[in-house]
């Protein structure tokens, strides 16, 4: 039973704070991600929890002891570094067996162990040769067993697969759910990348700027995003954003470009008369008609001319503009598209978000 | 064949500067064996008639002709001199070689780029201060002055080294070693320090070698048999009016051989430690 508590956990370095009293609960078992674009203090949030960070404030539970003043060691937990950190100077076998040879474990259980962990993750042939002379997915699942062996009460990944060529990333992400699944422990695993934070968590926590924008599973924050940050970050391609004013008399939202679109009946009773909004579409809820996901729900039509499609094989991607501001649609089903044709787009009208446009927030979420 | 012809220039020049730099050691190390008589004949004698160890007994004070210098003693504080000033200046090149390699602190830059400044103030230049600073404290004639001096002249150049070496080991390496369960005292000797073991040794080298071959501090600096080194050693043979150049030979063989032993021994480590140094930014 291992949850990690964060309370109003802050870093500063020197004069300069960057992360800014968090709070965050995981659960036993839990696979929580935490994501967020370059420098937003994802590494930092890890490293504290790992204790190889010092915190300027807040505390951390881990279990139910309070780790603020423990050594990593002390901690029990297991990092896998985006660098991998392979001991260089050691074999796999020694590399795998450190951790528990420095805990004193008796010779025969380490064997043991490490055979385990080793058959684990399919690197037994491996055990032999030293860091250097593997391939960097092999030296990946050497970091992941070096984690294993120890059996610690939570695993912390940094950007574990980032090094990786696409095709092993894909590869490697769905054994470590595999492995999660297995070996059922705390996970914290950090990343830039949404796909990644989609597909493998539990739940996401997403920051910006030493900020935790928002909480929730893969599905909550895709179809709730709590801002037009999140909405942004989260979904690929991004959620397509534009400006627009609120008109109750009309029942719709004006667009640039003499365009507008009816107000989603869910978000009816927050909006204002006169009030500017962010409206936020994502590409797969705009479709030609016919082509689209949604086609079957409450729908507008948008007559958008497209400067360029880009075929994707199942689907094709379809760049047209509002007002100047670039808009993706999303066609199934494709057809070939003549450059600068019109079309008629069908806009799934109770999928748009709504925020506000001072702030971001969605306006659907009460703070 | 111009490709064959480059090669056999290259190999012809490399022979010559090998030469001019190899040739008037293995005259000295030649005449440390011959007597000398032989070494000052006109015209000179190129091939040695005969190798003897006639100088190298009589410097120790055997056979007939006695020298009276007492190598034994000049050995012995050479030796105590170099190891021991070696060994301090390592360990405190490794400990500062490591902060500058992993900590912030306060005037990191301006510390290191002093250490390395006082690198370029020639060694003798310091050798009036030195002394009366010395003769006030009574450390003239100690083997713990020279010690002192050597540690001092070593130390910015071990840092240097050591911090370049450490620096090439990544962090992550000991951060992974104490989420592994190491104090940071146990990921430094069974991470850090085994990485970084052949830029230690190179140092060391280097240092054991400047205390090892030092002339001009030493000379002034020491006086008698308590802690005249070899190189200061070798003045001995000069007289008022006459130079005992095969004993001197002689005895300057005693100094190359320990060098010479020692680097071939290390000479990968030294090789990776020059290199290293060359690219280091
Ligand atoms: N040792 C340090 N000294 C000063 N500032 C630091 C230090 N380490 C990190 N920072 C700053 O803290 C902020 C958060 O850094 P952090 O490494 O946690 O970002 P990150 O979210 O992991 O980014 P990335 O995706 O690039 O790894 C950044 O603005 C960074 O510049
Ligand atoms: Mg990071």
């Amino acid at each position: 039973m291992t949850e990690v508590r964060l309370a109003n956990l802050t870093k500063a370095y020197g004069n300069m704070e960057v992360v800014h009293a968090i709070d965050l609960d995981i659960a036993d078992n839990e696979f929580l991600v935490l994501v967020g674009p370059s420098g937003c203090g994802k590494s930092t949030t890890l490293r504290m929890i790992a204790g190889l960070e010092e915190i300027t404030g807040g505390t951390i539970h881990i279990g139910d002891r309070v780790v603020n003043d423990l050594a990593p060691r002390e901690r029990n937990v297991s990092m896998v570094f985006q660098n991998y950190a392979l001991y260089p100077h050691m074999t796999v076998r020694e590399n795998l067996g450190f951790g528990l040879k420095i805990a004193k474990v008796a010779e025969q259980d380490i064997g043991t162990r490490v055979t385990q962990a080793a058959d684990i993750l399919g690197i037994a042939e491996l055990m032999e040769r030293m860091p250097a002379e593997l391939s960097g997915g092999q030296r990946q699942r050497v970091a992941m067993g070096r984690a294993i062996v120890r059996n610690p009460d939570v695993f912390l990944f940094d950007e574990p697969l980032s090094n990786l060529d696409a095709k092993l990333r894909v590869q490697m992400r769905t054994e470590i759910k595999k492995l999660h699944r297995r070996v059922e422990n705390t996970v914290v695993y950090v990343t830039h990348d949404q796909v990644e934070a989609m597909t493998l968590a539990d739940r996401i926590v997403i920051m910006r700027d030493g900020y935790i924008e928002q909480v929730g599973t893969p599905l909550e924050v895709f179809n709730e995003p709590a801002n037009t940050f999140v909405g942004s970050f989260i979904g690929s391609p991004p959620m397509n954003q534009l400006d627009g004013i609120v008109r109750l008399a009309d029942g719709d939202i004006s667009l640039a470009d003499g365009l507008s679109i009816p107000i989603p009946q869910r978000t009816r009773a927050r909006l204002s008369e006169g009030q500017k909004v962010v409206v936020g579409i994502r590409p797969d809820d705009l479709a030609p008609r016919g082509h689209g996901i949604h086609d079957s729900e409450a729908s507008a039509e948008l007559e958008l001319s497209v400067s360029i499609s880009e075929p994707l094989g199942t689907e094709t991607l379809l760049f047209t503009s509002i007002g100047g501001v670039e808009v993706q649609g999303k066609m199934l089903n494709p057809r070939m598209v003549a450059p600068d044709e019109r079309m008629k787009f069908v806009l799934a009208v109770d999928r748009v978000h709504i925020f506000e446009a001072a702030g971001g927030r969605n306006v659907m979420i009460d703070n | 064949m111009p490709k064959r012809l480059n090669a056999v220039v290259s190999w012809v020049l490399t022979f010559l500067v090998m030469v001019i730099i190899g040739l008037p050691g293995l005259w000295v190390i030649l005449s440390g064996f011959r007597p000398n008589r032989e070494i000052l004949a006109k015209p000179a004698v190129w091939v040695p008639e005969r190798l003897s160890l006639d100088n190298f007994a009589a410097i120790f004070g055997l056979g007939d002709t006695q020298v009276a210098i007492p190598v034994a003693n000049y050995f012995a504080n050479s030796l105590v001199i170099a190891v021991t000033s070696t060994v301090i200046a390592i360990a405190i090149g490794m400990s500062g070689g490591y902060a500058f390699a992993r900590f912030r602190f306060r005037f990191k830059n301006g510390v290191f780029l002093g250490l390395m400044l006082s690198r370029t103030v020639p060694g003798i230049a310091l050798s009036l201060p030195v002394f009366m600073v010395w003769s006030r404290i009574g450390l003239i004639d100690t083997q713990f002055g020279l010690i002192l001096v050597y540690v001092a002249l070593n130390i910015p150049f071990t840092i240097w080294l050591i911090d370049g070496f450490f620096r090439q080991i990544p962090k992550e390496l000991s951060e992974a070693g104490q989420v592994d369960g190491c104090t940071r005292w146990q990921a430094f000797w069974r991470i850090e320090f085994p990485l970084a073991r052949s830029g230690i040794a190179s140092a060391a080298i280097f240092a054991f070698l400047t205390s090892w071959n030092e002339y001009a501090l030493a000379s002034n600096l020491t006086r008698s048999t308590d802690s005249k080194t070899l190189p200061v050693g070798l003045m001995d043979f000069t007289a008022q009016f006459t130079i005992d150049w095969a004993g001197m030979c002689a005895m300057a063989v005693i100094i190359i051989v320990p060098a010479l032993a020692l680097t071939f021994l290390v000479q990968k480590h030294l090789i990776a430690g020059l290199t290293f140094g060359g690219v280091k930014g």
